[in-house]
């Protein structure tokens, strides 16, 4: 069995489902392109990050980024070429999201919608809330500085299983 | 919206469980209808993997948050990828009946 392989970390989703083509009948299969693949070309091309920064934000090794990034553009291409569809779907991928502590019920929630603003607290909508920092995770992490934002690279190997069909 | 609460037994009496995979119950709870579901955690004497079944059972039924008190590493990563929130309420003695009158008031 070959290896498996490592979960890669998304952090922003596209916020529609994919492009199609104008003025053309649509029979022909959609190029479905991973989550991944599309974060690849975000990285790249649109927050202009080098490979080498871009696999440390996606937690990923640098041969394995350009693998993910080469086979991106290979879709592109083709869905420019041929006309297709380009659906943005599945891949291995988890999402990293930060804790808030809120000192009002003394809970700890996350946030997945980054763009959006943290304005009150998950449970019981108190506004006394601040950011949860794990300072043992702090301490041995490795910061990249992308799109004037420091990230920190806590999850260089995680592994674990696809969860597409959940 | 709906919310799913973790807990010890089958009545709004009962307190939160702390742990999520192998929990008693699941609580469903609707914002909107202000409906209250119990289910009984069908893997709760589960070996292995009691977190991500645990999380395709919430899952199913269109929940978009999780209370509970605390998270496995497993489990954080899949409701991740579903966009299902995520709040802990840690060693808390806090009845399901409390969490849903919080949540009431939230909204």
């Amino acid at each position: 069995m070959p290896r498996q392989k490592l979960m890669r970390k998304i952090d922003k989703l596209p916020t529609f489902k994919g492009f199609k083509p104008m003025g053309k009948i649509d029979d022909m299969a959609p190029v479905v392109m991973n989550l991944e693949e599309y974060e690849s070309i975000r990285l790249s091309d649109y927050a202009n990050l080098s490979q080498v920064e871009a696999s440390i934000v996606m937690g990923v090794s640098r041969p394995t980024y350009t693998r993910i990034y080469d086979i991106a553009r290979k879709k592109i291409a083709q869905a420019f070429v041929e006309g297709r569809t380009v659906v943005f779907e599945g891949g291995k991928v988890y999402f990293d999201s930060d804790w808030y502590h809120c000192n009002s019920c003394d809970c700890y929630f996350d946030h997945l919608r980054k763009e959006l603003l943290v304005e009150k607290c998950a449970l019981c909508g108190s506004s006394n809330i601040e950011q949860f920092v794990d300072t043992k995770k702090e301490e041995d992490s490795f910061e990249v500085v992308c799109e004037m934002r420091v990230r920190s690279r806590t999850a260089g190997c995680r592994r674990g299983n696809t969860f597409n069909n959940i | 919206m709906r919310v799913a609460i973790t807990s010890t037994g089958n009545s709004l009496e009962s307190k939160v469980d702390n742990r999520f995979g192998r929990c008693s119950y699941f609580v469903f709870y609707d914002t909107e209808s202000e409906s209250v579901e119990f289910l009984p955690n069908a893997n709760r004497e589960s070996v292995e993997g009691a977190g991500p079944a645990s999380v395709q059972t919430v899952a199913s039924r269109d929940v978009r948050k999780v209370v509970s008190g605390e998270f496995g590493a497993k489990v954080k990563a899949i409701f991740d990828q579903l966009q299902i929130q995520l709040i802990m309420v840690p060693d808390s003695n806090h009845t399901v009946a409390q969490i849903i009158e919080m949540l009431k008031n939230n909204n």
